[in-house]
């Protein structure tokens, strides 16, 4: 039987509204001049890549070692540094920005639940994230195996190539879900995202060090766990507490708990919010 | 409809910001019509006004607006409209796209959300700028369109913080006119303004504030009336002016009786309107005196604001 509270619930109000606030979060957010940097940071690798490819004949190299290095810039540049901090500059200002601006009254003043807006707002950064950077990881993808020729889009359609590249985008939505919600859930608690973000950096690089309990607190820990093909251990190799890996479903669903539960505790702080943009 | 669920109830209600008070113990019950709110800067206007329609919340007791509280916005946002004191616009955003995009926030389909945009946006008279960017608008024209984006989903409460600030002579009468008209309507229309003599032909009462404590509230003559330490003035027009004036000498509650310059008149004041109104009858039915006007000199909203809070004030 359905709880009473869920069963009164306007859902269908709920429904109407989630594609209402897309569409004006969309706008912010995909057209925005000040989102411009986000795309700078995704295109990087993907130039980069398209370089290697024009200065490198393909005699020089070996696919195996591209794909290698393919998902070292992954996990190095993309999930570590990219999408970290592409993230980090759009989620934070979803919020902080309608305070700077001094427009979130408008949303407190319609019929819409804030818990509705949270999600709206969530939904419209992953969209606006997942879009920027997959879009960028499947242009660093194509750059990696078009200067191979045939050999490269036998890899690709007749090979593991699209499963690499369908684990590749899959892990980047989950990267945006993931690191978004932790940068919307500071956004609501603490005025200057920079150092919280330098705290979730560290701890984010920092957490195979530690205890393999609080491993799973981790972002990055159920990131890595889906990546396609793993990259050789890094420096902090000595130092790393091995923690049991997980199966890709458990990896999937933690990522998805731990994303809901940073989301709870959002909706939490702004049934609480107060319109005070002066003390902003 | 019960009373409670008919207006907007303040039950002890206190809201300090840390150390700073918003207001304080505030007990107030506003009936339907138009409400002014009257104060000096950060006399507690605002934050009654946020409270109300909760963009902050109280520090103690309880505030309801036709029995409802913001805590469940889908029903109590569907009766209030709130336009803001902040000049201030989400980016980029035409006056039809502002109105319009809040609208849709409602749940409205898109027809539906595109009517009433328009019908708001003639409402305030700016039919001819509504595509034009916001941020190209004067203060007035922005005045306007955030006029329109608290009426357009027709609410029965409308609270208006300083809707007449940047408005020229005509767009402010218009406005007074289309308050008037909501209030007569059955609407809540709670205003505040600095401009007390245009608010002042409007309201059908008045909360006046200070330091965050309410001063007085009530219907405006009733509220001047209990101002007993300022006598009331009195304007009469009439044929014997100093006749009326040395009768109305050997009365207590007569403490002043000054003819105008012209001859024609008297301007007294007096402890106690009844009594002052009961003998000027008995005097033109004796036929002393034939009587052309009279009229309460000081019974409006900037007299109330100047006794009770421009000169320190009295308490009601």
């Amino acid at each position: 039987m359905t709880p009473k509270f869920l069963s009164d619930a306007p859902w269908r109000l709920w429904a109407a509204q989630i594609p209402a606030i897309l569409r004006i979060e969309l706008k912010k957010t995909l057209l925005k001049k000040r989102n411009i940097w986000i795309y700078i940071l995704a295109l990087a690798p993907a130039v980069v890549i398209g370089l290697h490819g024009l200065i490198d004949t393909v005699e020089s190299g070996s696919m195996v070692e591209d794909t290698n290095v393919l998902a070292g810039i992954f996990q190095f540049l993309y999930l570590r540094a990219l999408i970290f901090f592409g993230c980090m500059i759009l989620f934070t200002w979803l919020y902080r920005g309608e305070i700077v601006e001094k427009s979130l009254h408008y949303y407190f003043l319609t019929p819409l639940r804030r818990e509705v807006l949270i999600v709206g707002k969530f939904l419209s950064g992953v969209i606006t994230t997942s879009f920027i950077f997959g879009l960028s990881v499947l242009l660093s993808f194509a750059l990696t195996y078009a200067r191979f020729g045939k050999a490269g889009s036998a890899f690709v359609f007749a090979g593991p190539g699209l499963g690499h590249l369908a684990a590749y985008l899959g892990v980047t939505a989950l990267a945006c879900l993931g690191y978004g919600s932790v940068f919307l859930a500071f956004s609501l608690m603490i005025k200057n995202p920079i150092i919280p973000g330098a705290a979730v950096l560290i701890w984010e690089t920092f957490h195979p060090v530690l205890p393999s309990f609080l491993q799973r607190f981790s972002v990055m820990f159920y990131l890595k766990q889906l990546c396609p093909v793993s990259v050789p251990p890094d420096t902090l190799a000595l130092f790393t507490v091995i923690a049991e890996p997980v199966a890709p479903w458990v990896a999937v669903l933690g990522l998805l708990c731990l994303c809901a539960g940073i989301l709870v505790f959002a909706c939490f702080r702004i049934r609480r919010a107060e319109i005070s943009y002066l003390a902003d | 409809m019960s009373t409670a669920s008919n207006q907007i109830v303040f039950e002890n209600v206190s809201k300090f910001y840390g150390d700073v008070l918003g207001v304080n113990r505030v007990n107030l019950s506003l009936p339907p019509g138009v409400t002014s709110l009257i104060g000096p800067n950060g006399s507690g206007k605002t934050t009654l006004m946020n409270l109300m329609t909760g963009l902050v919340r109280p520090t103690q007791g309880r505030v309801s607006v036709l029995g409802l509280t913001p805590d469940q916005p889908e029903e109590f946002f569907r009766h209030v409209g709130y336009c803001a004191q902040f000049d201030s616009f989400p980016k980029g955003v035409t006056g039809y796209e502002f109105v319009c995009s809040l609208l849709r926030l409602r749940g409205l389909p898109a027809k539906e959300a595109d009517r009433l945009t328009w019908e708001a946006i003639e409402r305030v008279g700016m039919t001819e700028p509504a595509k034009r960017r916001v941020a190209g608008y004067s203060k007035g024209m922005r005045q306007r369109i955030r006029l329109a984006q608290s009426l357009a989903h027709h609410p029965t409460v409308l609270v208006l913080d300083e809707p007449l600030n940047g408005l020229d002579p005509m767009a402010r009468a218009e406005s007074i006119a289309l308050f008037e008209a909501l209030g007569r309507q059955g609407m809540h229309v709670i205003v505040s303004s600095h401009v007390l003599h245009e608010v002042d032909k409007i309201s059908d009462q008045v909360v006046l504030m200070s330091y965050g404590y309410v001063v007085a509230e009530g219907e405006i003559h009733g509220v001047r009336g209990e101002v007993k330490e300022h006598p009331m003035q009195i304007l009469v027009r009439c044929s014997q002016p100093s006749l009326l004036a040395s009768r109305l000498f050997s009365q207590d509650h007569v403490v002043e009786a000054k003819l105008n310059a012209d001859g024609a008149g008297l301007l007294v004041r007096t402890r106690d309107a009844d009594s002052f109104y009961v003998l000027l009858n008995q005097i033109v039915v004796e036929g002393a005196l034939t009587l052309d006007a009279v009229a309460p000199a000081d019974d409006d909203v900037n007299s109330l604001y100047q006794y009770l809070i421009g000169t320190g004030g009295g308490t009601v």
